[in-house]
């Protein structure tokens, strides 16, 4: 996996998961791999890893199980609202990015209806 | 959690030089520690000292509590920036030669490392190509189960693949209960191994931290910081 080694890796571990949960690629129950093989997996250190579980679980999306790992929390209403989070701030940056273009709401939305058209 | 080294206004002199002056900083144990700086900011000098290779001219040095000598040689695994085997050597010999210094030499692991770096214990040292004797180096180094591991530019001869590998090793082989500390120059390929860093400049330490804390406080990546560090330095 790529990082941008300016912003905190944890971080980034930690967006990994959670957009990982939302399109539900991690499921509810789950177990995610232990420290030492994620570490070994994406090449960083595994005190890093180890951070990134740590805050997942302040924030409510995993639970540490001692001595069996670490598992996905979450009924499907967090689930949802997790999803509806990353993609608001999809939508958010999109916007933002549109708007220093010069391009007015109906425009945006127009090209986002015909490109979403295309992919599928 | 405890630390693994602890230094107090550590000096080294030379006769026309002062290698390191008045160094203090811990290690705590589980963490690995990048020492960077450019040539002749006295970083071989420190991971030498850590080795008992060299002795302090002033401050102190311990490590577990212990002033360098032979029962901190017995938990400190070093590797020398130079190749420190012996050419007539097989890798097995290289083995055996480990396994009789030091009582932690484990030689399951050492053949298990070995086959990560696609080595072979019939190979003779002085038929391998310099990356290949430093990945011999690094299995004879991560052989042991040390409490310090001191790592001088431990990617120095090796491709893009090789220290890949390295690298892979060195996250399956870190516990908890050891502490390393490793030079590189490589600062961006290795900057994500890193819990603390050390810059140091003409001996001294200009910055030091926590690896993640300083990507969020200054904005960019330690390589960014190696930059601004040392250019500023250079400037003025």
């Amino acid at each position: 996996m790529e990082f941008d080694d300016r912003t905190p890796i944890y971080t980034q571990i930690m967006d990994l998961i959670r957009r990982q949960i939302a399109s539900g690629e991690l499921k509810a129950g789950q177990q995610l791999p232990s420290v030492r093989d994620l570490a070994q997996q994406v090449l960083v250190n595994p005190n890093t890893v180890q951070k990134a579980y740590i805050e997942l679980e302040r924030e409510g999306y995993v639970a540490t199980q001692r001595g069996t790992g670490t598992f996905v929390c979450g009924d499907a209403g967090s689930v949802e609202e997790l999803r509806r989070r990353l993609a608001g701030e999809a939508v958010h940056s999109y916007v933002t990015q549109m708007r220093s273009l010069g391009y007015g709401g109906e425009e945006m939305a127009a090209m986002v209806l015909a490109a979403a058209g295309e992919e599928q | 959690m405890s630390t693994v080294v602890q230094l107090n206004d550590l000096t080294k002199r030379y006769i026309m030089t002062t290698a390191l002056s008045d160094v203090t900083l811990d290690v705590s144990e589980g963490h690995i520690v990048g020492l960077l700086g450019p040539n002749g900011s006295g970083k071989t000098t420190l991971m030498k000292i850590l080795a008992a290779l060299v002795s302090p001219t002033s401050g102190s040095v311990l490590i577990d509590g212990l002033v360098p000598g032979v029962a901190t040689r017995a938990i400190v695994s070093f590797l020398p920036d130079v190749n420190h085997l012996d050419r007539w050597m097989t890798v097995a010999e290289a083995g055996d030669f480990y396994a009789d210094f030091y009582r932690d030499f484990d030689r399951k692991r050492f053949q298990e490392l070995l086959n990560i770096m696609g080595l072979s214990m019939r190979q003779k040292i002085g038929s391998l190509s310099r990356g290949m004797v430093e990945k011999a180096r690094l299995c004879l180094v991560f052989g042991r189960r040390a409490r310090l591991y001191i790592l001088d530019e431990p990617f120095g001869g090796l491709d893009p693949l090789a220290r890949g590998q390295v690298l892979e090793a060195l996250v399956a082989n870190f516990r908890t209960d050891c502490s390393m500390i490793l030079s590189t120059q490589m600062v961006s390929d290795v900057e994500r191994f890193f819990d603390d860093v050390i810059f140091l400049n003409k001996g001294c330490v200009v910055l030091a931290g926590v690896a993640e804390n300083l990507r969020t406080e200054r904005g960019t990546s330690i390589e960014g910081i190696y930059r601004e560090v040392y250019g500023h330095v250079e400037a003025r």
